[in-house]
């Protein structure tokens, strides 16, 4: 009995961790440009299918992570260049249609640059399970655990402590005023996609050896890691990260006390449900419209 | 009648071209195109009243289209109700279904609403796909054809005449209630939704007319589409049809009701040029919705029309 809640919480956890990661990619971009990159799971994609093709081709491992790394934030930056700037003061519509249109687009190019075939990746450290009270952690999971709440803890450090960092804050908060003060916006809007391209990238790294990946792997996972940033309130960053542990704690018992086909509707029924009666989510500024 | 008004002017046109482009159709293959062009154009003449005049997004418009479609297969296939009233309890628990889910959704606004939407069209897809005792789950489900007083719509040729009548009607629908109260209360909604509440214009009642119109538009193409193909498989609800259709209307231009029409005949058409770089076609996709939104946000039409315009003024 409880070993199997034991067992869900642990498959809950995993992905709720990765789902953390892709909602903070949409907090971070949102927070600097006011922008919802539909592409944030693209970024995921990225990461792991180029992480697992690299290797597959006898890359080294730890060459092959930082390659795709920088791989995926190349990409970002590029979009930001590209597809977001010169829309600049387009409406939300459109910038949505434009980020869609990304995604399109690279999930168009990964399989042409790769396949269509699923790849994976070893586990980093083997593939012996540890028994927990009756139920079974993969050391993976506690890779993605581990590295997620590092990722986590620098970005606290980067947004809190650097300058940089305190840039891109203030720049969320007040463009003009950030302007006013010497910040160059247009250097943290491009940063704010490197950024989140690089969280996606490592989330979609430390994933691949659990839940293989493909090139259209990234749908799912940005949808439902947008589910978590909205879920936590949009542009709250602690916000995404516990609403990424709900969205994935919610999906693993209901695919074990309920129904496994209704798993993937379970973040979307959330979101339903937060959007109809707590649109500004459980941490977000009860919001005002300016008219 | 007048034809010089855009109105009868523009139907007419239209009327014109479904009846003469059979003149270059060499084989079935082209009517076959033809009839898939103009039922998007139907759906996205619809959606546009919602995305282009309300300014109203929704990225889950494959679900209604879907729901047509299982609906009118479940009824005549399982229940043996004749297809057109298949087609019309289709769109009307549609229609129902998209007043009720309209007003919560509508109250969202640009991210918020697109994800809502978004959400809704993924769940009825992952129904479609999961409930196999009812719509025959990923394999799909077949139906027969489209049968109506005695009379039998089968064939591509005969689909594209009845097709092409409905284009026109749609359009027709579609002018009547744009250039309507209704339609300047929509327009009005757009330009600004506090500033229409100011002059008193119920404005959530109107999103919602406009939410379930095009809901039941997508409904009603659907059911036909379904007994034109005679197999559905739960991907006409997916993520990514939603996306086409609403490129479709952008493409064309929002706002502009032939330019929804040309949107969706250019999208339909281009994979059947493009079927030698099949494995661009993403690629291609994403491009035009990248650079119709950076290089002529208006949409093709208006674009088009708002270069000539200029180019008579400097005369």
């Amino acid at each position: 009995m409880f070993a199997a809640f034991l067992q869900y919480l642990f498959s809950g956890l995993t992905s709720g961790a990765i789902y953390a990661l892709a909602g903070l990619g949409f907090a971070i971009i949102y927070n600097a440009s006011h922008v919802i990159n539909f592409a944030q799971g693209e970024f995921i994609m990225i990461g792991g299918m180029a992480t697992a093709t690299m290797v597959a081709a006898g890359v080294p491992i730890y060459l092959a992570i930082p390659l795709a790394m920088a791989a995926s934030m190349l990409v970002g930056v590029a979009m930001e260049k590209f597809a977001i700037e010169p829309a600049r003061n387009a409406d939300v519509v459109t910038i949505i249609i434009i980020t869609i249109g990304a995604s399109i687009f690279m999930r168009g190019a990964a399989q042409l640059i790769w396949d269509k075939e699923f790849h994976s990746l070893p586990a980093f450290s083997g593939e012996t399970p540890i028994a927990v009270m009756g139920a079974t952690l993969m050391p993976q999971s506690l890779w993605v655990f581990g590295i997620s709440a590092v990722a986590i803890a620098l970005l606290w450090y980067f947004f809190n402590r650097t300058m940089f960092g305190k840039a891109m804050l203030g720049t969320s908060h007040n463009r003009l005023a950030a302007q006013l003060v010497g910040v160059a916006v247009k250097r943290v809007l491009l940063a704010s996609f490197a950024l989140s391209a690089l969280l996606g990238a490592v989330g979609g790294i430390v994933v691949t050896p659990i839940t293989f990946t493909n090139y259209e792997a990234g749908i799912m996972l940005g949808l439902k890691g947008f589910s978590a940033a909205v879920l936590g309130g949009l542009g709250n960053g602690t916000g995404a990260i516990i609403g990424g542990l709900i969205v994935g704690i919610a999906e693993a018992m209901a695919s074990g006390y309920l129904s496994s086909a209704y798993k993937d509707a379970i973040a979307f029924i959330i979101i339903l449900f937060v959007l109809f009666f707590m649109p500004s989510g459980l941490f977000g500024k009860r919001g005002t419209d300016r008219v | 009648m007048n034809l010089k008004t855009a109105r009868t002017g523009g139907l007419a046109a239209l009327a014109i071209v479904i009846t003469l482009a059979p003149l270059g159709f060499s084989n079935s293959y082209f009517y076959d195109v033809g009839v898939n062009a103009m039922f998007n154009a139907i759906l996205c003449v619809g959606l546009n009243l919602l995305i282009g005049y309300a300014g109203q997004i929704s990225l889950g418009h494959a679900g209604f289209f879907a729901l047509g479609a299982y609906g009118s297969g479940i009824l005549t296939e399982r229940y043996g109700v004749p297809a057109i009233g298949a087609l019309v309890l289709s769109a009307s628990v549609v229609g129902i279904l998209a007043f009720v889910v309209a007003r919560p959704i509508l109250k969202l606004k640009g991210h918020y609403l697109a994800m809502a939407t978004l959400g809704i069209g993924i769940i009825i897809h992952i129904v479609l796909k999961t409930e196999a005792g009812i719509t025959g789950g990923p394999d799909g489900m077949s139906l027969g054809n489209f049968k109506m007083l005695g009379f039998t719509i089968k064939g591509d040729q005969m689909w594209y005449w009845v097709t092409g009548v409905l284009l026109v009607l749609a359009v027709w629908l579609s002018l009547n209630l744009i250039e309507s109260p209704v339609g300047r209360a929509l327009r009005a909604v757009h330009g600004s939704e506090v500033g229409a509440e100011v002059v008193g214009v119920d404005t959530s009642s109107y999103k919602v007319l406009v939410f379930v119109v095009s809901a039941v538009f997508a409904s009603v193409v659907g059911s036909l589409f379904a007994h034109k193909n005679g197999f559905i498989t739960p991907d006409i609800s997916s993520f990514f049809h939603s996306v086409e259709l609403v490129t479709m209307v952008v493409l064309g231009g929002m706002a502009s009701i032939y330019g929804a029409l040309i949107g969706a005949v250019i999208l339909t058409l281009l994979p059947q040029v493009l079927a030698a770089v099949e494995q661009y076609e993403a690629m291609i996709l994403g491009a035009i919705m990248m650079g119709t939104m950076i290089f002529m946000p208006k949409g093709l039409l208006p674009s088009l029309l708002a270069s000539l315009k200029r180019r008579e003024a400097g005369k």
